[in-house]
């Protein structure tokens, strides 16, 4: 079981408020990714959760009971940080049977939990191996089996691809991923990386100065932004912000109009401008556009290799049943 | 990266650094050279380099004559027992500092590297005052208190550097995975500090043999170590070469073959690790 | 980053090294403020009674006092200046590549291991002793009149052997200096039609100016203090009275316990203003 509640959670260092109040519910087995810009507060909420640092005011509640008060160790969760955090001299089995020996385990049990987990996460080859010797991926992987054994309540993850090379990372995401989906335990995972956020969760809670922006599925974010910053932050390439007399035709104070809803044309459409810097990945091609009266820069999404080039003119027609519309407060309008 | 350099820009560098490296050296080989001599052989002209007749003789004399063995006892007992001393104050103390700093840690770090440069000069009679009140004078006790205070702060100041190179998310991951304090300290962060433990241990029980302001001033007979000893020498025994060697070769050879070792924790400890 | 519970532990861990070294400042700093401003002689009536700052005023006046600040000043100018250019140089050549590199650092770094009194005496007898020491045959060698070094030459020899002993340490410092000098700076400078002297003069030099500064300021605090060099060479005489040996003199030897104390307030005061350079540069580098 693994169901987190955190009710009015503060937290300031000092005179400084990182977290104001804060309510927030996660499910039993959700995968939930706290996601924002560095210095949004993510990290430091998740090591409230942990124990790790002292909440301010509030209480955090583990499947029912107060947990505010309880040391980390007690709390039944297990953590995976960011540089892993392995013990250096102490060799892969060692390093996952940890805390079995700090609960005392008696050392069949230990044995057969680490092997088990060596199993799952592919480590039984680097058993007796040190960290010094693992490359990043199979730290990584250390470090998760370390967390598994435990069989916590909640696995909490604080930015564990960050390390990661572009290739690797991918790779890793899928893996934690099935993890989640074979032991359905709760989750919570830290990241600035939307996609991560975005192929990951089941839950996204977006956070900006310790404050939630919005809490959602991936879809629902991506859908229904809550305000611009979600809507900025949710989606690549960026959405489109346009303002003035163009939004003031919707009734809005800013539209926005994501680059994959632009349809293009060299002939005919709403809005027209020039070509800038064209970003091919083959599969998709990216278009900056300039001198649109819109906005400095507006980005479509073309699929495939489409045939423009730099300074031509081109021609935008956006899918009118998906423009969002703000308000002056920057909040969505229904 | 470094570059290619050609064999005879090298071996040119090779010559000069030896002769530069000898030249320092000299005092030190000439001293051991020379205990090796008769006394009539020490002062020949001109000087004998390699061409005597090697001989122990004078280490025989300098034991027999002053007993080395119980000064020599003396120092190993005040360097010891200070740095271990010192330690054991100065572990738990880093280990504060270096993981649960507060606003006032730096200010604390720094208050401590102060009273390391206090001369001692300034605090000599309240001290022999002390030691004489106490009963500590010419006492080894007293001694390996007195040096592991003046030692304290450099203790304090190196462990400090190597915890602080421990990533403070290791110990969290312990703290999560259920270890106790205790535990934590014992199994995680010990086995991890071991090697900067080693090297502050080594590099204070070299500063505390070779100190000779409070081993001179506060020892007689009974605590002297080889620093005194050796000044012991000054005169009118000096003008026996061969034996001064002797005894100075014995007083420096234990520290010289620890300090090759401790060469890399010199420039942190002595600079407190404003120099890398 | 830590927890309430934590920093209690913590504030109880720090507490022995904390109250052992308050005591080990106040206490006799304490006592040596209250002696400077009594005469008190132990062996010839002890306490005679407060006399104010009369034995700071003594101190400052009486003959002794200037020539031991101008010994003090050139011991430790002179031997500022050699180790810090002799430095230099030996840490740029031990970073030339080379064959024996760890060996010739060893021999390089070795006099720093070697007791205070030791080199003291080995200096002084076997190398300048003016019958017998070595350098008196290499004089002779030369056809030249050995010098009595101490007697007459007596500042320059305790400045040599000083310096011999604190080389090592300058040397060490700024070799580990110059081997964080990022290599591409240079090739960068080279590239840019910088020649050897100018590459030294214009990045070499700045980048060691930091450690150059620590070795000043530390070796200052330390040499300031030296004691065993001239307790075992001259004792004080031939002009190397510092003042420190001044104290020293005043205090144990001849027993003026208030005028050696006040001495000491002097000598205290003059550390603290090299070491408050020292902190300075210190506690920035704790910051980073």
């Amino acid at each position: 079981m693994g169901r987190i509640q955190l009710k009015s959670v503060t937290k300031s260092f000092g005179d400084v408020e990182v977290i104001p109040p804060l309510d927030l519910t996660i499910q039993d087995g959700e995968f939930t990714v706290f996601v924002g810009p560095s210095g949004c507060g993510k990290s430091t909420l998740l090591r409230l959760i942990a124990g790790l640092e002292d909440i301010t005011s509030g209480s955090i509640e583990i499947d029912g009971t107060d947990a505010t008060d309880v040391p980390p160790a007690k709390r039944g969760l297990a953590m995976v940080f960011q540089s892993y955090a392995l013990y250096p001299h102490m060799t892969v089995r060692k390093n996952i049977a940890f805390p079995l020996r700090m609960a005392k385990l008696d050392q069949a049990e230990i044995d057969k939990r680490v092997e088990g987990a060596a199993q799952v996460l592919n480590l039984s080859d680097y058993l007796d191996r040190r960290p010094g010797q693992l490359s990043g991926g199979q730290r990584q992987r250390v470090a998760i089996g370390r967390a598994i054994v435990r069989e916590p309540a909640a696995f909490l993850f604080d930015e564990p691809l960050s390390n990661l090379d572009a290739a690797l990372r991918v790779g890793m995401r899928l893996e934690i991923s099935e993890l989640h989906e074979r032991l359905a335990t709760t989750m919570i995972y830290v990241t600035h990386d939307q996609v991560e956020a975005m192929t990951m969760a089941d839950k996204i809670v977006v956070l900006q100065a310790g404050v939630i922006e919005q809490v959602g599925t991936p879809l629902e974010l991506y859908r229904t932004p809550r305000n611009l910053f979600v809507a900025g932050f949710i989606g690549s390439p960026k959405m489109n912000f346009i303002e003035g007399e163009e939004a003031a035709k919707h009734g809005a104070h800013t539209i926005g109009v994501r680059p994959e809803h632009i349809a293009v044309s060299d002939s005919e459409g709403t809005w027209s401008g020039v070509v800038g810097v064209s970003e091919h990945l083959g599969s998709d091609t990216f278009f900056h556009i300039h001198e649109t009266d819109l906005a400095d820069t507006i980005t479509v999404r073309a699929d495939g290799e489409v045939g423009f080039r730099h300074g031509d003119r081109i021609h935008l027609t956006p899918r009118t049943d998906v423009i969002h519309r703000f308000d002056a407060k920057g909040l969505r309008i229904e | 990266m470094a570059r290619a350099v050609t064999t005879r820009r090298k071996s040119l560098n090779t010559v000069l650094a030896w002769a530069v490296g000898l030249l320092i050296f000299f005092p030190i080989l000439w001293t051991i050279l020379t205990s090796f001599k008769t006394e009539a052989q020490a002062i020949a002209s001109p000087p004998l380099f390699l061409n005597f007749n090697w001989t122990l003789e004078n280490y025989a004399i300098v034991q027999e004559r002053s007993d080395y063995m119980r000064f020599l006892w003396n120092s190993v007992i005040i360097a010891g027992g200070s740095t271990i001393l010192g330690v054991i104050i100065a572990v738990p103390a880093a280990w504060a500092m270096a993981f649960v700093p507060s606003k006032r840690t730096k200010d604390i770090l720094l208050w401590m590297l102060s009273t390391k440069m206090l001369p001692a000069v300034g605090v000599l009679y309240p001290i022999y005052l002390l030691f004489i009140r106490l009963g500590l004078l010419d006492t080894r006790g007293g001694l390996v208190v007195v040096l592991m205070l003046i030692n304290l702060p450099i203790i304090v100041w190196m462990l400090y550097t190597y915890f602080r190179e421990i990533p403070g998310e290791i110990l969290e991951a312990a703290r999560m995975d259920g270890a106790s304090l205790k535990e934590e300290i014992l199994y995680v962060l010990t086995p991890m500090a071991v090697p900067g433990i080693a090297s502050t241990v080594l590099l204070n029980f070299i500063l505390a043999w070779n100190e000779a302001f409070w081993t001179l001033n506060l020892t007689a007979v009974d605590a002297a170590p080889l620093t005194a000893f050796i000044a012991s020498y000054s005169s009118p025994e000096g003008l026996f070469f061969a034996k001064l060697s002797a005894a100075s070769t014995m007083a420096i050879a234990p520290i010289l073959i620890l300090g090759w070792f401790s060469q890399k924790q010199l420039v942190r400890g002595l600079t407190f690790g404003a120099v890398k | 980053m830590a927890t309430q519970h934590s920093r209690s532990v913590a504030r109880l861990m720090m507490a022995p090294a904390v109250v052992l070294l308050l005591g080990w400042m106040l206490v006799p700093l304490t006592m040596t403020l209250y002696f400077s401003f009594k005469k008190y002689l132990p062996l010839r009536g002890g306490d005679l009674g407060w006399v104010g700052f009369d034995n700071y005023v003594r101190f400052v006046s009486s003959s002794s006092f200037w020539p031991a600040v101008q010994a003090t000043l050139v011991i430790v100018g002179g031997v500022l200046v050699i180790t810090v250019i002799l430095g230099v140089l030996l840490a740029m050549l031990l970073d030339q590549p080379m064959w024996g590199q760890g060996v010739v650092r060893i021999l390089v770094i070795a006099p720093f291991f070697v007791m205070p009194t030791v080199s003291a005496l080995v200096w002084k007898n076997m190398f300048m002793d003016p019958v017998n020491g070595l350098l008196a045959h290499l004089w002779r060698f030369f056809g030249a009149e050995p010098i009595s070094w101490l007697s007459e030459a007596s500042m320059t020899s305790i400045i040599i052997i000083v310096s011999w002993q604190w080389l090592p340490f300058a040397t060490l410092i700024l070799l580990t200096a110059i081997q964080s000098l990022d290599s591409e700076q240079l090739e960068a400078a080279e590239m840019d039609g910088a020649p050897p002297l100018k590459r030294f003069y214009h990045i070499i030099l700045p980048h060691l100016s930091r450690a150059i500064t620590i070795v000043i300021l530390i070796q200052t605090i330390f040499l300031l203090s030296i004691f065993a060099e001239i307790f075992v060479t001259t004792g004080g005489a031939f002009g190397t009275r510092t003042l420190t040996y001044l104290i020293f003199q005043r205090v144990l030897e001849s027993q003026n316990v208030g005028l050696g104390s006040a001495g000491g307030v002097y000598a205290i005061i003059l550390a603290n203003i090299v070491a408050i350079f020292l902190m300075r540069i210190v506690g920035k580098n704790l910051d980073a």
